[in-house]
């Protein structure tokens, strides 16, 4: 390769390693955080030991993408980096305390004999908080950012909109149905049923927001709408939309007909179609509307040097985290945390 | 109306974010290790008394990692929410170091944390073994890459600036590796294990004191004191080492920590002042006269550049340097203090008895912690006014955020950590005080036992 393809290639390649973490934080961190919204819906005490449990070995590799969604995005894509944080400080700031106090439940909740009930509220409230606050993130994301001179020029509160406070609502009930998916396949008898009529609500809310998303967004922002409904595009594109259909359609029926796994890979899937819709609408923009991936990406050889690390361990932190998984596949209620 | 600054306060912010965190990563570098020395340990000897004593230690380790983990995110997005113009002009160079911590210490820290805390009946002790041998190097290569990124905003190297202020490197090599990396590299490390055995040992004391878990307190306290006894005094040369380093590369914050003012020969050894950065003096000073300059340069007459050499807008403010560092050395020579009479006593057989020793034992074995503080301080404070030492000021490194907004997140966290450090305080306290648990005999071993007893009928009716 010569040297003046790397500038056009490695920032794609970022991109795409960088939407990979994001989506599988998404995903982990999805199911993770929805288990604390469900947590005080739960039927009985039992059940949010069990909940607890299922995840506890789990929840700080999850987490760790996250990290490497911040991480990678300053050394892959700084100025990206350093637009869109202060831009979302508060939501930010929330987010990081929501996760500190559900983290910490983690631990905390099984030493604590009466005061549980402290640790529970902690887990849940965080959980909800770090879940809303995602939401606002990615709303206030694709309506984008105030930027003159590579730095962000907004005021404190840009992202409080109608857009985003919809947005974060609807993250929430994504997070709930994928926690309903995980449920049907971790928990005992009693608590699947809770969570099969748990997803069947979680998917109704969530197919409303989807509907109102695509009305929504190509309505107020007029690029995304030409991206999608050009003639040319709109046949290219059109299994976006028509796989999301097909994908709802079918996690219905797998949860009506109570199939134990199913629910939990489409609801993923459904995910990952709604991820790639909003990757449609906004590539090649980082900052929409005005930074693409290339103008924001970190000199090449920053990037090159990282690309070497990560080619060859992010397989190998795939295969550790399945071995993890596979470990621990049936921890629920017989063995607590401690 | 009131004029929030948010540079002062986002530097209140993250000194305060990262001053909590750091406590939790010294302590489970060093637990790591011990960890992984108790299960080889119990492995090749097959005494049970290590296991309970790993069993018991590996909560006090989930618990001070989960709090690292929680205040770690916390700092990966700092970075940009207050730091953005640093992100924006150094993100080529630190950026790639800190995405290398990630991918080769935090996944390989939580891929096997799990087995590390749940997995003994899950998996093979060999497969155990294996996953908290990885946990301990998960921690040692996180501190390698965190101390590189923070080494070279002491100093920098390998790097080119381009005409619109953004970094870019030259020399991979050389930024990772750069002048002060190995010293602090070494210095941290070292500090992380000193810290974990002087409370290690301490709590052995204690136990042997109240004579519950004595046994258990017996073998605490005298591996603490086996790693305290030479590693303290060789913590001191690498420190020392390290300020040869900081004197050659950072000469105004050596200046500062030792509130020199007037560059000179034969500098005397400030033992105590009060320094005064606008009157450029000391009060109250009591000083060693040339000592100074030997500790320093190795030299009698060897010369140090006082602050006044150095211009106004560039100096540091000495006043916490100055005592921060003389908290960290003499913290220092208290552990080396405590190892030397430990270990004679302990060679003449008076260690277990010798009450004055293990109760003053008990109440030193927490500054470890201090002097990780200090030491912090130390380095950080003494490298203002730059953010990257003389290259990027503090003052241009901060986003454009309104000050209100960072006094909420300040307000915030404050609160929050503090429920959550008191809290994690308890239950670690609330562990350390129940003791280990003393196996009951092994299922086998009854079993065993059992299956012999009717033949043994059978052969002696």
């Amino acid at each position: 390769m010569t040297p003046d393809v790397l500038p056009i290639i490695l920032p794609l390649v970022w991109g795409a390693i960088l939407a990979l973490a994001v989506f599988l934080y998404v995903l982990l961190g999805g199911y993770d955080l929805g288990l604390g919204v469900l947590f005080p819906l739960a039927p009985t005490h039992q059940d949010r030991d069990a909940m607890m449990n299922s995840v506890a070995p789990f929840w700080d590799g999850n987490e760790t993408w996250l990290v490497l969604g911040g991480g990678g995005l300053l050394a892959a894509f700084p100025l990206a980096y350093s637009v869109m944080l202060p831009a979302l400080y508060l939501p930010i700031i929330l987010m990081l305390i929501g996760l500190i106090l559900r983290g910490v439940a983690f631990e905390f909740r099984f030493k604590s004999g009466p005061y549980r009930w402290i640790w529970d509220l902690a887990f849940s409230a965080g959980s909800i908080l770090a879940a809303l606050m995602q939401g606002l993130i990615i709303g206030a994301f694709v309506q984008g950012f105030n930027v003159v001179n590579n730095r962000y020029a907004g005021g404190a509160f840009d992202w409080l909109t109608p857009f985003a406070l919809v947005t974060a609502l609807a993250v929430v009930a994504g997070y709930v149905l994928l926690s309903a998916g995980w449920l049907i396949m971790k928990g005992d008898e009693a608590l699947r049923d809770w969570a099969y009529a748990v997803a069947c609500y979680a998917l109704i809310a969530v197919a409303a927001f989807i509907l109102i998303f695509s009305i929504w967004t190509p309505v107020a922002h007029p690029e995304i709408a030409k991206r999608w409904f050009t003639p040319a595009n709109m046949v290219m594109l059109s299994p976006v939309p028509l796989a999301t259909v097909a994908t709802i359609y079918a996690l219905w029926r797998s949860l009506k007909r109570r199939m134990r796994y199913a629910p939990f890979v489409l609801a993923a899937a459904i995910f990952l179609l709604c991820y790639t819709g909003l990757a449609v609408s906004l590539f090649p923009y980082i900052i929409p509307p005005s930074i693409t991936l290339w103008q924001a990406a970190a000199a090449p050889e920053s990037q090159l040097f990282m690309l070497y690390g990560a080619i060859p361990i992010l397989p190998i932190i795939v295969g550790y985290t399945a071995y993890s998984y596979y470990v621990f596949w049936d921890a629920t209620e017989h063995e607590g945390y401690h | 109306m009131l004029e929030l600054d948010p540079l002062l306060l986002s530097r209140i912010q993250f000194a305060f974010t990262i001053s909590f965190h750091i406590l939790f990563p010294s302590f489970t570098i060093g637990l790591a290790a011990w960890l992984l020395v108790l299960e080889i340990l119990w492995l090749k000897t097959g005494k049970r008394i290590y296991a309970d004593i790993s069993r018991q230690w590996t909560k006090i380790f989930a618990v001070s990692f989960g709090m690292g983990v929680v205040s770690g995110v916390v700092l990966s997005y700092q970075f940009g929410t207050n730091w953005s113009e640093f992100s924006r002009l150094g993100g080529n160079v630190i950026g790639p170091l800190m995405s290398y911590e990630v991918l080769t210490a935090f996944f390989l820290e939580a891929g096997f944390l799990g087995i590390m805390l749940f997995g003994h009946e899950r998996v093979p002790k060999a497969v155990h073994l294996f996953a908290t041998a990885m946990v301990a190097l998960g921690t040692l290569i996180s501190a390698f890459w965190i101390l590189s990124a923070n080494s070279w905003m002491q100093t920098p190297a390998g790097y080119t600036a381009g005409p619109d202020g953004v970094l870019h490197v030259a020399d991979w090599w050389q930024v990772v590796f750069n002048p002060s990396f190995p010293y602090r590299f070494a210095h941290m490390v070292a500090a992380a294990y000193l810290t974990t055995a002087f409370i290690v040992a301490g709590i052995g004391a204690w136990y042997i004191l109240r004579g519950r878990n004595v046994a258990h307190g017996r073998i605490m306290l005298g591996m603490g004191l086996s790693l305290l006894v030479w590693l303290a005094p060789l913590q001191l040369i690498i420190g020392d080492l390290h300020g040869l380093n900081s004197l050659k590369y950072q000469p105004a914050k050596v200046a500062a920590l030792e509130a020199h003012w007037e560059t000179g020969r034969d500098v005397p050894l400030i033992l105590f002042a009060l320094p005064d950065p606008k009157a450029e003096t000391n009060h109250f000073e009591i000083a060693v006269p040339r000592l100074g300059s030997l500790i320093l340069t190795h030299e009698w007459d060897g010369e140090i550049k006082g602050l006044k050499s150095f211009p106004l807008e560039n100096r540091p403010n000495p006043i916490i340097p100055f005592f921060a560092f003389r908290i960290m050395v003499g913290i220092g020579m208290i552990m080396i203090a405590v190892g030397l009479v430990g270990s004679v006593l302990w060679i003449t057989g008076r260690l277990y008895t010798s009450e004055w020793f293990l109760r003053t034992l008990v109440w030193v074995s927490p500054l470890g912690f201090l002097a990780v503080l200090a030491g912090w301080f130390t380095a950080e404070v003494g490298r203002q006014p730059w953010v990257v030492y003389d290259v990027l000021r503090t003052a241009d490194a901060v986003s454009p955020i309104p000050g209100g907004s960072v006094l909420v997140s300040v307000l915030l966290f404050v609160l929050v950590y503090g429920v959550v450090f008191g809290a994690g305080l308890y239950y670690m306290a609330k562990l350390v005080r129940c003791g280990p648990d003393e196996t009951p005999p092994m299922p086998e071993e009854e079993d065993a036992d059992l299956s012999h007893r009717p033949m043994a009928a059978a052969g002696n009716p």
